[in-house]
């Protein structure tokens, strides 16, 4: 650690911070969700977004961040960053924060990210906040936040600015305010990092947006060091899913199945997926198909899977459990299907239908047909 | 050789959860359970035991009943048991919490061939952070999300799940991995291991008995070390019903489909 290091000296940090993470040299597509998070943080701060970018070679992909907003990318090139390696990277990133000080650190909440951020956030000694879904520093926004994401008060929430840290008030107006589900979904949680610097957190894949933001990002190349007795693991082989994986994040149309499919899971999945064809989208499924092993966990969505929010998400025998909802609730238009009227899930459905879904689906997928020709 | 698997008594969200009005959990009424991915880390222990005949011992920080789930997981096949609890260690974030197991631990001793494993979440907090944490706290390498453990002397092979696929790590004892539920299926208690549980060691470490190592200072331990401290804390609102169409016909469907083609949903 640098000799000089203090993370409780919160004056001398600036800037954020964006771990932008590649594999096998390709950008992973939550890295310009977070650039384009980053980027609004940035401007509430009045500070510079920067992309902190390890790999072999990467140079070619560091520009594209400038898209979305990056003022500089900090480029670590090394075979010894070829492929991830928790020490190597640790190491790093943790030399590099000491050295240039940020005051905001984000990861994607990836098997890679949430590896990387807490042996980083140990060793900096500083806080950091897991799979967040909101991030605020303006107070006004994070008032209007609240306003529309929680059932406060309106009083209370007028209250929210000041802390108790240590038996002395503190204002939180400049702190990062760092939401995420907690209890599977059942509360959520506003979180600050107020004695220590960067404030460190780690955020769900597909809940930011991207948007577009064009600069011309300056490329730094800053010194480091790192050899290979640095590493105690060794990598050796990197294997990608023979299976192409569904892309449910990217996805415009979602038909998930849920348990109602057990009669005749192979039929049910078939009708979901001749509806998802039909509208053009991919099949999901709730937790309970993947743990009966009847779909990949790939397709799963909700708390423990993907967070998705598509502009039709349909649920087929799902019964709505809350750690479901908190992975599709924010989708544009929810139709459900399932047979038990008092199924939770209707509680979050903007059209819902109560049937058994092998009748239902194949009618629903003939009006859509009719429906898409008659236009 | 020895195997040491943290663990975490959560209260179970799978079912009915109650919050209180202030928007706190209700704990009291909720009943606990040994964390889900815990549980195969005990069971990859075990499966290394019942190989190479080492010594298993659980490790958790909480309020004393979590003896009986320590209790539990002898009754499994676990030969030792050891309880962090103090009133100085309440309200620890993951930071301060993992500061606190790693001076425990390493108050146990860790030798140059021990395996720790630890679950890759509880489903409490759902952060993934404390096996890491630990890990760097006693300057071990870690490999997390394995979904596959083979041991060769003082190697492991692990593969390492990723969202794409896997990578293959390999790495030394001593070691951290932490364990997902794709690895194994956890055993049961055994009626012999029942009846033996309460005659195995059960070592509990308060204050007291960790305040010396370097690893704890009032600085770094409980509510006053956490790095993070929570602003707010609410539950999300309901989203208003929407319309239930009646019938479930193809006049129904028919009426659905016209509806989401004259608001150019499809």
């Amino acid at each position: 650690m640098a000799a000089n290091f203090n993370s409780a000296d919160i004056g001398a940090f600036k800037n954020v911070w964006v771990f932008c993470e590649q594999r096998q040299g390709v950008m992973m597509p939550t890295t310009f969700e977070l650039i384009s998070e980053g980027r609004k943080l940035a401007n509430e701060l009045g500070v510079e977004l920067c992309g902190i970018l390890l790999g072999d070679n990467v140079d070619g992909i560091a520009p594209e961040l400038g898209k979305y907003g990056a003022d500089k990318v900090y480029v670590y090139n090394s075979p010894l960053l070829k492929d991830y390696t928790t020490d190597a990277y640790t190491k790093v990133i943790t030399d590099a924060v000491e050295e240039i000080k940020p005051e905001i650190l984000l990861f994607g909440a990836s098997n890679i990210g949430r590896d990387l951020a807490p042996r980083c956030a140990a060793r900096l000694h500083t806080g950091l906040c897991a799979d967040c879904t909101h991030l605020d520093i303006d107070m006004p926004n994070y008032k209007g936040f609240l306003k529309e994401a929680s059932t406060l008060p309106e009083d209370r929430i007028e209250k929210v600015g000041t802390v108790i840290i240590n038996r002395e008030p503190h204002a939180v107006d400049r702190d990062l305010k760092m939401t995420r589900p907690a209890f599977g979904g059942h509360l959520m949680a506003s979180i600050i990092c107020p004695r220590f610097r960067p404030a460190m957190a780690t955020v769900r894949p597909g809940v930011m947006k991207k948007r577009e933001c064009p600069k011309t990002a300056e490329i730094i190349h800053p010194a480091f060091e790192l050899s290979a007795a640095d590493i105690k693991t060794e990598v050796t082989e990197v294997v990608k899913a023979a299976k192409k994986l569904v892309d449910l994040i990217g996805a415009d149309f979602i038909v998930s199945v849920g348990r109602g499919i057990s009669k005749d899971v192979e039929k049910g999945i078939a009708l979901a997926e001749e509806l998802a064809s039909e509208l053009g989208g991919v099949v999901g499924s709730s937790r309970a198909c993947v743990d009966a092993g009847w779909i990949t966990a790939d397709h799963q969505v909700g708390q423990t899977g993907k967070t998705v929010h598509p502009k039709v998400y349909v649920a087929l025998g799902i019964s709505g459990a809350i750690q479901h909802k908190a992975g599709m609730q924010e989708s544009e238009c929810i139709i459900a299907v399932n047979k038990n009227e008092t199924a939770p899930i209707f509680e979050v459905a903007d059209y819902g239908i109560v049937g058994d879904l092998f009748k239902v689906v194949p009618e629903l997928t003939e009006s859509i047909r009719a429906a898409k020709n008659a236009k | 050789m020895k195997i040491i698997v943290t663990v975490k008594q959560v209260p179970d969200t799978s079912g009915k959860v109650a919050v209180n009005p202030d928007g706190t959990l209700d704990r009291a009424s909720m009943q606990t359970i040994i964390n889900p991915d815990d549980m195969n880390a005990v069971e990859a222990a075990l499966a290394l035991k019942d190989e190479l005949g080492c010594k298993v011992v659980a490790f958790t920080m909480g309020p004393p009943p979590a003896e009986g789930m320590l209790r539990e997981l002898m009754a499994m096949g676990v030969d030792e048991g050891v309880l962090i609890t103090a009133r100085e260690f309440g309200g620890s974030d993951t930071y301060a919490t993992s500061q606190i197991i790693a001076a425990g631990i390493d108050t146990y001793g860790v030798e140059e061939d021990d395996i720790i494993l630890a679950g890759r979440q509880a489903i409490d907090g759902d952060t993934a952070q404390v096996g890491p944490q630990i890990a760097e706290k006693l300057h071990l390498p870690q490999v997390t999300y394995a979904g596959e453990i083979r041991k060769d002397g003082r190697t492991l092979t692990v593969k390492r799940m990723l969202e794409d696929g896997y990578m293959t790590v390999k790495v030394q004892t001593p070691c951290m991995i932490t364990c997902i539920k794709e690895l194994n299926q956890p055993r049961y208690m055994s009626v012999g291991g029942v009846f033996e549980c309460y005659q195995k060691p059960l070592v509990t470490m308060t204050y007291e008995t960790l305040k010396d190592h370097p690893l704890i200072d009032k600085s770094t331990i409980g509510l006053a070390g956490s790095p993070t401290n929570i602003l707010t804390s609410f539950t999300p609102p309901q989203k208003g019903a929407g319309m239930m169409l009646e019938g479930d016909g193809k006049e129904t469907t028919d009426h659905l489909a016209g509806i989401l083609a004259a608001k150019h949903i499809i």
